[in-house]
């Protein structure tokens, strides 16, 4: 089924409305504030006391408009004829939602409860919509959250789900370049206006994250990375065990996987620097403590820690270690990263498949998402998995973290 | 009418109303009582209902509901400070016969102080107080037509304090109470529509009521009065100062039977 598209009401406006002049009120005061109409129905009284009736579908750009407009209208007598309310039902055991629960999109969503419409709490994609609160709280909650004995929306009545304004003239990048992957994308252009974006997140407080795999390290841009979050280019960080060790491998040993970052020779005893340095971090107790006690200097890790970015490390079932900041439960990872996504703008996924699908998955779809991997078919999953705004460069992560910074550290122009 | 015995201003629910404005009990009653004489004097017959304690408003028995033949259409306050007046006059009217009509059927809907009968029509004024779904219900129990009137400033909370017909050709109103389409109803519905100033507004010169060939009012200025001397009317002021201190004057005070 397609949700309405639009935010709409169907009114009933009966009564001696042509004779007060009440029904080109209605319109009028319809049009005055930006709404629409069409009138479905009309009939004009006809004999002494018959009353007229018209029925009319309102409709206007955003649900706190069509509120306002509503109240509005009710003074003038109109009443609202859909009275559609969700259906709930309740999960019949932990971890188990109704049959015929609403899944839910990336998209803002609302429900009607009780005659009006509820916004839910924050988007995220294949979750079922619990309503707490005696029907004043929906949100939305994934399997492993589930109690038994909540409440969830059930079927499509009563929900209505939001499309994506059309990007502004700031995010037109975004809608020109949406294509598939490609490899022939003007790329410094294209990161350019990355920088460009970047700008303007920052000028409004808003916040970055970046998604990274270790490939990061293996290109030697994890210095570029370093650079961008030690100057407040980024707030938040998600990788993995490997991105991790690696950054703080190369810190202590100038080599990721055991390869020189300088000459790219293989250093002698190489292949176990990455268990030295996991085997070290383990006896600090955490990445940031090794930071504060000095033995990780430089690096992605260290530069969050001294900025006090916040970072969620999710493992996977080929880690080493793995590093004791290393959330290993999967549900458990997610969780961490949701509770890191409130107030993201832009979501940078750099060489990393999993990682970005994952943090796709929790993205609301208004939240733009940049994927960049040197494999076309990493970068095209994230928008084969639904997640909108999503821009993919198919590129070496080493060249695109290089310019990146360098169109950064350029002065903007005008 | 309801004498005022428990009056007082205890609350402020509209923008007439102080606190801080102390009530000369013993003036409100010479000036109601002075109401009453001037309305009897007029040939009308008064009957009284008295006031209930905790209900300082209950002298504005205009408010209480609106009465055709043996039936009355209970009011239903907005603010919870006048609902206690419900009981007291659906009681009231019981009493003496009357058949008791709630078909304001739970809107908002405050008597004649919102719903005043204009030739084979009622004008009915919301917003603030009344509803409209409720006047298209008394209008329809009554098998007349409405029209609705959107009250645009919140010291003209009921249509008595702006609207005042006189006659079949004749009425009082406060354009600037109104929005266009409730001025341009007023002007279509209404053959000689008598503008009043701001300054004889709130006088409460559209809150009289006409007895015969006589006009009852607080005050008016005397261009006002040179008006409705023309449409050959005498005015009688009578001076309602302690009731405007709750927003309310001359028909406030009285329902009609």
């Amino acid at each position: 089924m397609t949700a309405p598209s639009k935010f709409s009401e169907v009114i009933l406006l009966q009564g001696h409305i042509i004779d007060s002049l009440t029904f080109s009120k209605v319109l009028d005061r319809v049009m005055e504030r930006g709404g629409r109409f069409t009138i479905q129905t009309i009939h004009v009284g006809q004999r002494k006391n018959e009353r007229s009736r018209a029925v009319l579908k309102i409709e206007a750009d955003s649900q706190p408009q069509l509120g306002e407009l509503l109240k509005e209208l009710r003074n003038l007598g109109a009443e609202i004829l859909e009275k559609e309310n969700a259906t709930l039902a309740r999960a019949p055991r932990d971890g188990v939602f109704p049959e015929g629960f609403y899944a839910t999109t990336n998209l803002e969503t609302w429900v009607r409860l009780n005659g009006n419409w509820l916004r839910t709490a924050r988007e995220e994609m294949d979750s079922g919509i619990r309503i707490t609160r005696g029907g004043r709280r929906a949100e939305p909650v994934r399997f492993a959250d589930i109690r038994k004995g909540d409440l969830f929306v059930v079927g499509h009545q009563g929900v209505k789900v939001v499309p994506l304004e059309r990007p502004r003239e700031a995010a037109a990048l975004f809608e020109f370049m949406q294509s598939d992957a490609s490899t022939e994308k003007p790329k410094a252009a294209f990161i350019q206006q990355i920088a460009r974006t970047m700008r303007e997140i920052r000028a409004r407080n808003g916040n970055v994250l970046v998604v990274g795999g270790p490939a990061v390290v293996h290109t030697g841009a994890h210095r570029d990375l370093e650079w961008l979050i030690l100057n407040g280019w980024v707030q938040v960080l998600f990788a993995g065990n490997a991105l991790a060790t690696h950054d703080m491998e190369a810190s202590l040993f100038g080599t990721s996987l055991g390869l020189s970052l300088k000459s790219g020779a293989v250093m002698h005893g190489g292949h176990e620097h990455h268990l030295r340095t996991i085997n070290r971090i383990r006896r600090y107790g955490s990445i940031r403590a090794a930071v504060r006690g000095g033995l990780i200097k430089s690096g992605i890790m260290a530069a969050c820690v001294k900025k006090n970015i916040p970072f969620v490390l999710a493992g996977s079932i080929r880690d080493d270690g793995p590093l004791p900041d290393v959330i290993t439960d999967g549900l458990e990872a997610q969780r961490a990263m949701r509770r890191h996504l409130k107030g993201v703008d832009l979501a940078l996924m750099i060489a990393t498949t999993l990682h970005s699908v994952a943090t796709g998955n929790l993205l609301p779809a208004r939240v733009r998402t940049v994927c960049v991997d040197m494999n076309p078919s990493s970068v095209t999953k994230l928008s084969d998995r639904g997640t909108w705004q999503s821009l993919s460069l198919v590129t070496d992560v080493g060249y695109f973290l290089r310019e990146l910074r360098t169109q950064l550290q350029r002065r903007p122009r005008g | 009418m309801c004498a005022p015995t428990h009056y007082d201003v205890r609350y402020e629910i509209n923008p007439w109303m102080k606190i801080r404005n102390n009530i000369d009990s013993r003036k409100a009653s010479a000036q109601w009582n002075e109401l009453r004489r001037t309305l009897e004097r007029l040939g009308a017959r008064v009957e009284t209902i008295p006031q209930r304690k905790g209900c300082p408003d209950m002298v504005f028995t205009a408010n209480a509901g609106v009465v055709w033949g043996k039936n009355f259409a209970p009011s239903r306050f907005r603010y919870r400070e006048r609902q206690k007046e419900e009981p007291a006059f659906i009681r009231y009217f019981k009493a003496r016969g009357f058949r008791i009509r709630d078909v304001a059927n739970g809107r908002f809907f405050e008597g004649e102080g919102d719903l005043l009968p204009y030739r084979d029509r009622l004008f009915g004024g919301f917003r603030f107080r009344s509803e409209v779904q409720a006047h298209e219900n008394v209008a329809e129990a009554i098998g007349k037509r409405l029209v609705a009137l959107e009250l645009a400033q919140p010291r003209f909370y009921h249509l008595d304090t702006c609207f005042f017909p006189l006659d079949g050709r004749s009425a009082l109103y406060f354009p600037g109470a109104f929005d266009r389409y409730g001025r341009r109803a007023i002007e279509e519905f209404v053959e000689d529509p008598i503008a009043v100033s701001p300054a004889d507004a709130r006088l409460f010169a559209c809150n009289g009521l006409r007895i015969g060939n006589t006009v009852v009012l607080n005050r008016a200025s005397a261009s006002l009065k040179n008006q409705i001397a023309r449409r050959g009317y005498a005015v009688v002021e009578t001076p309602t100062s302690e009731f405007m201190k709750a927003g309310g004057s001359v028909k406030c005070l009285v329902l009609r039977l």
